[in-house]
């Protein structure tokens, strides 16, 4: 068990406001801007997105970002020493999110020791399963002291959700719906029933819903249960649409 | 009263049989696995515990069989090409899937899949494709069965491939473009994962090549290995023998040479070609031979042999033929690779049209772009005389007309 700023922030009395932003958009440099806007801001986590070329669990929006951040010559080097210097400013808890096969391209030891050094303090892996994970990688991960974050939705059931639970460390990402990133407006009955679900199963890693948080009403709605929320693809549209110095603007929207 | 009840083997043979063959966990050597998110993780793993018994059902099999019969026309004839054989002083045997329904190799998959995708009670099919070939077999299959079919296809392919997507939507299909990246068959791919995610409970994914997480590779190589079981049989009549002494196929994804393969990857005495597309030659940039210019890593799914930058983004293949320009390979074919229990050629654009042709003048059979690449190995190969050698000959040309009119001026 790794003790690191996520662990801390979840202590907290309150419920948490995790943002996700794609890495080196709208414009290569804008990474460290757009982190520190957002602490600045009041968000209590951010996920950055490691850009990939095929980011199947995605949807247009989040899909777009990456491709345009890759034409803008991000990469896994770049952003490391783009993030280099950035535990000077901001104190809140980073995760990096990305696909697996660049991590396996950059040396997943590697990878991991880098984010160490940089003050990373998780992963988010959507396509490197749970079982590969506590076979090959669990030991390297709590090695570098990382938090590794697993996906659930309203297909999990109940005895896969503990598994990912016992092998989780730091929080549940939560998939609102069965969905890509992006897709829905709002919470139906069935999202409902499934955020009693996990809530009654009494799990030991708190819980943080994604896929489909847009505003202050989904947001509520999916924090009414779980620990927080997070928001990505409404908040890339909002970046593309009104830009990077109008964060606060969004994140007093939500609350 | 108990009789004793003989042990059922899936279609292709029992399992973890061999050291070529997928084990347990899903795994070619070091390739394969199943790399996905936690969004598909029911339906895959649904699959994973069903498949092989679902094949293994004597009821399935019957079924399996008669619709390749009656509906594919299967078996499909093993042709003595006498004057190819001359030609390059070997014997040259041509596997003729180009004589099947639908025009190529594909159907036999989608025959066995639409099936099992009943037994797991789907109702409604997606696929991707990239010439249309696959969505046109999946396209069939679902009108056979009564099933509703989406098919993704790059907005990229649909423009140049005209005719397939007019045959999809005579087939009650829906063709969806794939207008993401660089909207190729690689997208489509991912667009149909997407459409999985989004329908995790209704919906069966008809995946078209030996790719894909486990146990995909592993199912559409025994749906497909009907054509060495057939290789086989024929060849014994026609030779005596069961084993020729080479078998070609060429891959992008590779379920046609996975099928080709199958009953011979244990009998090592048989010789193994896989034959990717070069484009216009390994170092220009615009090729799609994957055992030369790819590295491991992850794509659609599976751990394999994949062309990506240094960052592991992947990267764009080219080929003149729309059934090669996979940037992958099917795991097992990593395996086969690695291991050198397969030896891999590459063909330019160039040499396969010029093997099409030639093709034409000497047999009287106009070939897809894509088997011409296997028929060009002989311009550059030496064989014994008497040497048998069976090329799987997947599909027709007819589909590729423009592609030979443009390319010779016809």
């Amino acid at each position: 068990m790794t003790t690191n700023r996520i662990h801390q922030k979840l202590r907290e009395d309150k419920k948490i406001l995790s943002i996700y932003f794609t890495a080196g958009y709208p414009d290569l440099e804008d990474t460290v801007p757009i982190i520190e806007n957002l602490q600045e801001s009041g968000v209590d986590m951010i996920e950055i997105g490691l850009p990939f070329s095929d980011p199947l669990a995605d949807g247009p929006t989040i899909q777009e970002s990456s491709t345009r951040a890759l034409k803008n010559g991000m990469t896994t080097t770049r952003l490391f020493k783009q993030l280099e210097n950035i535990r000077e400013t901001v104190h809140i808890p980073l995760i990096i999110m990305g696909y697996f096969n660049p991590i396996m391209q950059y040396g997943v030891e590697n990878f991991c020791s880098r984010c160490a050094e940089t003050g990373i303090d998780g992963l988010i892996i959507p396509d490197l399963p749970v079982d590969v994970y506590e076979e090959e990688y669990k030991s390297l991960f709590e090695k570098y002291g990382l938090a590794n974050i697993f996906l659930i939705t309203p297909q999990t059931p109940n005895e896969r959700v503990r598994f990912i639970d016992s092998v989780s460390d730091g929080f549940i990402y939560m998939v609102s719906s069965a969905s890509v990133t992006g897709a829905k407006n709002t919470f139906g009955a069935i999202q409902k029933q499934y955020f009693e679900r996990i809530h009654n199963l009494r799990l030991k890693n708190p819980q943080i819903v994604g896929f489909g948080i847009s505003n202050e009403d989904t947001f509520l709605a999916a924090t009414e249960l779980a620990k927080g929320a997070i928001i990505g693809s409404a908040f890339i549209k909002f970046l593309n649409e009104k830009g990077k110095e109008r964060i606060p603007e969004f994140v007093n929207s939500i609350r | 009263m108990s009789t004793p009840v003989k042990t059922a083997v899936p279609i292709g043979g029992a399992a973890g049989s061999g050291s070529y063959h997928v084990s347990e966990k899903g795994y070619y050597g070091e390739f394969g696995g199943a790399f996905i998110p936690e969004m598909l993780y029911p339906n895959v793993e649904q699959l994973r515990q069903k498949y092989l018994e679902v094949m293994s059902d004597p009821s399935f099999k019957e079924e399996f069989n008669q619709l390749l019969k009656d509906y594919v026309g299967r078996p499909s004839p093993l042709y003595f090409a006498k004057r190819m054989s001359e030609k390059y002083g070997t014997r040259i045997y041509l596997k003729r899937e180009d004589l099947n329904h639908t025009g190529a190799h594909k159907i036999n998959n989608t025959i066995g899949q639409i099936l099992m995708a009943r037994r797991l009670g789907k109702n409604r099919i997606i696929a991707e494709t990239g010439a249309g070939q696959h969505g046109v077999a999946t396209a069939t299959v679902c009108a056979l069965m009564g099933m509703e079919c989406v098919v993704y296809m790059g907005e990229i392919d649909i423009a140049r491939q005209a005719p397939n997507v007019a045959r999809m939507k005579m087939l009650g299909a829906e063709v969806r473009p794939a207008l993401s990246g660089s909207r190729t068959l690689k997208d489509a791919t991912n667009e149909a994962i997407r459409d999985w995610i989004n329908n995790p409970v209704d919906t069966h994914y008809i995946i078209g090549s030996a790719i894909g997480p486990h146990p995909y590779p592993d199912m559409v190589t025994r749906f497909q290995s009907v054509i060495s079981e057939e290789i086989r049989i024929q060849l014994k009549e026609k030779e005596g023998r069961e084993n020729p002494d080479y078998v070609v196929a060429c891959i992008g994804g590779g379920s046609n040479a996975a099928g080709t393969f199958y009953h011979f990857l244990d009998k090592e005495e048989v010789g193994i070609i896989a034959v990717e597309a070069a484009g216009k030659g390994i170092d220009s940039g615009e090729s799609a031979a994957t055992s030369v210019l790819g590295h491991k890593g992850i794509i659609h799914g599976c751990k394999t042999l994949l062309m990506q930058t240094d960052d592991g983004q992947i990267t764009e293949p080219y080929s003149i033929s729309a059934g090669l320009d996979y940037p992958g390979v099917g795991p097992m074919h990593s395996h086969l690779y690695t291991s050198g229990r397969a030896t891999f050629k590459s063909i330019t654009d160039d040499e396969a049209m010029k093997a099409g042709l030639e093709l034409c003048k000497l047999e009287g059979i106009i070939p897809a772009i894509e088997s011409s690449h296997a028929l060009a190995i002989f311009e550059n190969t030496r064989f014994e005389k008497d040497n048998i050698v069976v090329v799987a000959l997947s599909g027709r040309g007819d589909k590729d007309l423009n592609t030979y009119i443009d390319h010779f001026g016809l």
